[in-house]
């Protein structure tokens, strides 16, 4: 599994409010979400952003709230993965749950910048920097949150271990 | 190598002898808790997944309390959604308008919560109940679905910070600005992925609600959950209220910490986090010249009766100052009621403030008191980030009800000493 496309850049501790504020949260349309993503902190992410882009951040990324929303507009938003110094428990939490890939690299994190083309090998854990001609390598996921990544996020886990059991 | 507290409950519930710091676990819960924000989405994923039957009715609990009594045609949509959710499986602990009060304040109230057991809650604030010696954390709402549907979740055991508590409270000072105090001394990810593990002579010095706020913003340190051990103080606010058995843990003489803090609870002062982040903690004392328009009192963080007898304590024959507005809101019908028959409402509303029903309301921007761009709130919830109560370019700042009454009365930040 693979993805590739044009970074959005942020700094550390973005929180779940600015990813989407609380103000959308009487609503759980994926899209409807989708067109307020990011909107507190960067009003120009939504017009800018296409399939397949990779948002990247510092440290504690998805901090604050539990609201799963958050995840959800990332991914509905057509943003194929976030890379991150690290984040914040419950945001790392949603995301495997709900199958929104993300990446812990502080190296990446530090040295790719707003507007560079990154492409990111889920498997290896690799992340290059095709922009700069650089490759990071992410720390791997422990292999029961991949198994339940591979099969789709929780419920369809859930849902499988019902069916082998 | 010898557990914490956190681990020896996650153990038992993952029927292991032993965890370590860093294991993946599948723990039984003995509580499944969501809101009318996250409960939507659970029930969704629940019913997308195929599911028709819950592990257990009466471990369930859902609270109607971000948007309710309803903000908007939306906000209604979803609580009728929860409430049909609830009556098709019969859900015991369902709490809707006249009976709710704010989740983390209504859960200890009614009883739900005991020393010793595992709650998770589609709320990031539902680490509140390691107040009470349980272990208790936020997930989301995908996390509440599977936990409805299977009773367990999967948790990744985490490693701890001790907090060494010492020394006495002085006057004004609570458990608000214990908690301002750590998170600005250890950062907004000081505890990220960690337990902060409470301990110490000082301990016994804090109300049951000086903990429920500390434990409550321990997700504003990064933290998994934040924990008390079980005292007298615990079992005299538990016995009243939970009347099946429960298991008191104690930490092993050997646990394992990463490192520890320690806090002499005589040197914290009424504490005060600026905007954008809690950790940005300053003493009340420096807040002259940072003018206000609004004060809100009230939240999980801060909405218990204690928490209004403070505010009426410092109001008390006294009004905001002009061009301030006052927002307060009991955390529960108990507490709203009690706030009424003590003369708490009086005082309140003779001050130039309003009494709220109870709701989450506007420490999320919901409604019932969002700012305007330039405006400035000191309130007693537990975030500051951009945006967190309405415009973003307006300005949260965090603080206990004597300091935010206080602060009402002299129009800027205001130390209730110096009034």
């Amino acid at each position: 599994m693979n993805a590739q496309g044009t970074v959005h850049k942020y700094g550390d501790h973005v929180d779940t409010d600015v990813i989407i504020p609380a103000r959308y949260l009487n609503t759980q349309d994926p899209k409807e979400l989708a067109a307020h993503c990011m909107e507190d902190i960067d009003k120009e992410f939504i017009k800018n952003v296409k399939p397949g882009d990779i948002i990247t951040a510092g440290v504690n990324f998805g901090c604050g709230s539990s609201r799963e929303h958050a995840p959800v507009a990332i991914k509905a938003s057509g943003v194929s993965c976030v890379i991150a110094a690290n984040f914040a428990r419950i945001f790392f939490r949603n995301s495997i749950n709900i199958g929104l890939p993300i990446l812990e690299c502080p190296a990446a994190s530090a040295a790719i910048q707003n507007g560079d083309q990154v492409s990111v090998d889920f498997d290896t854990g690799v992340i290059t920097n095709i922009t700069k001609n650089e490759t990071y390598q992410a720390e791997p996921f422990p292999p029961f949150i991949k198994d339940i990544m591979e099969k789709g996020g929780l419920m369809a886990s859930l849902k499988a271990g019902k069916a082998e059991a | 190598m010898g557990m914490t507290m956190t681990q020896k409950i996650l153990a038992k519930h993952a029927g292991l002898e032993s965890v370590r710091a860093g294991q993946l676990i599948q723990a039984k819960l003995d509580l499944v808790l969501g809101n009318d924000i996250t409960t939507p989405v659970a029930i969704n994923e629940f019913e997308a997944a195929g599911f028709d039957r819950v592990f257990d009715k009466s471990k369930i609990a859902m609270v109607m309390d971000h948007f309710v009594p309803n903000k908007d045609i939306k906000a209604a949509t979803q609580c009728k959604q929860c409430r049909t959710f609830a009556r098709r499986f019969d859900i015991e602990h369902y709490y809707d308008v006249g009976e709710m009060g704010i989740e983390h304040a209504l859960l200890p109230e009614k009883g739900l919560v005991a020393p010793g057991e595992t709650v998770i809650g589609a709320d990031s604030h539902t680490c509140t109940y390691g107040a009470l010696g349980a272990f208790s954390t936020g997930g989301g709402s995908t996390d509440m679905a599977a936990a409805m549907a299977s009773g367990q979740l999967w948790f990744k055991v985490p490693s701890a910070i001790r907090v060494y508590l010492s020394g006495k409270l002085r006057p004004f000072v609570s458990g608000k600005d214990v908690i301002l105090h750590l998170i600005g001394l250890i950062g907004v990810d000081g505890a990220r992925y960690q337990s902060l593990e409470f301990d110490g002579p000082g301990v016994a010095e804090l109300s049951i609600y000086d903990r429920l706020t500390i434990s409550n913003m321990a997700i504003e340190a990064g933290g998994k959950n934040g924990i008390f051990p079980v005292d007298a103080v615990t079992r005299a606010y538990v016995e009243s209220r939970v009347d099946r058995p429960w298991t008191a843990f104690e930490a092993d003489p050997d646990a394992e910490y990463e490192r520890t803090v320690e806090i002499n609870l005589g040197d914290v002062d009424c504490t005060v986090a600026y905007p954008h982040l809690p950790e940005n903690a300053h003493s009340a004392r420096e807040g002259r010249d940072i003018a206000i328009d609004q004060i809100v009192i009230g939240s999980c963080t801060n909405g218990q009766l204690p928490d209004m007898a403070a505010a009426a304590a410092v109001l008390k024959g006294k009004h905001l100052a002009k061009g301030v507005r006052g927002i307060i809101i009991p955390a529960t019908m108990h507490v709203y009621r009690e706030c009424m028959r003590l003369g708490y409402t009086d005082i309140f509303m003779d001050a130039g403030c309003v009494v709220s029903t109870p709701t989450c309301g506007p420490c999320l921007g919901g409604y019932m008191g969002i700012l305007a761009a330039g405006e400035r709130c000191v309130s007693t919830t537990n975030r500051n980030f951009v945006g967190r109560m309405g415009h973003v370019d307006s300005e949260v700042y965090l603080a206990s009800p004597a300091v935010a009454a206080a602060s009402g009365i002299a129009g800027h930040i205001c130390h209730p000493e110096e009034l």
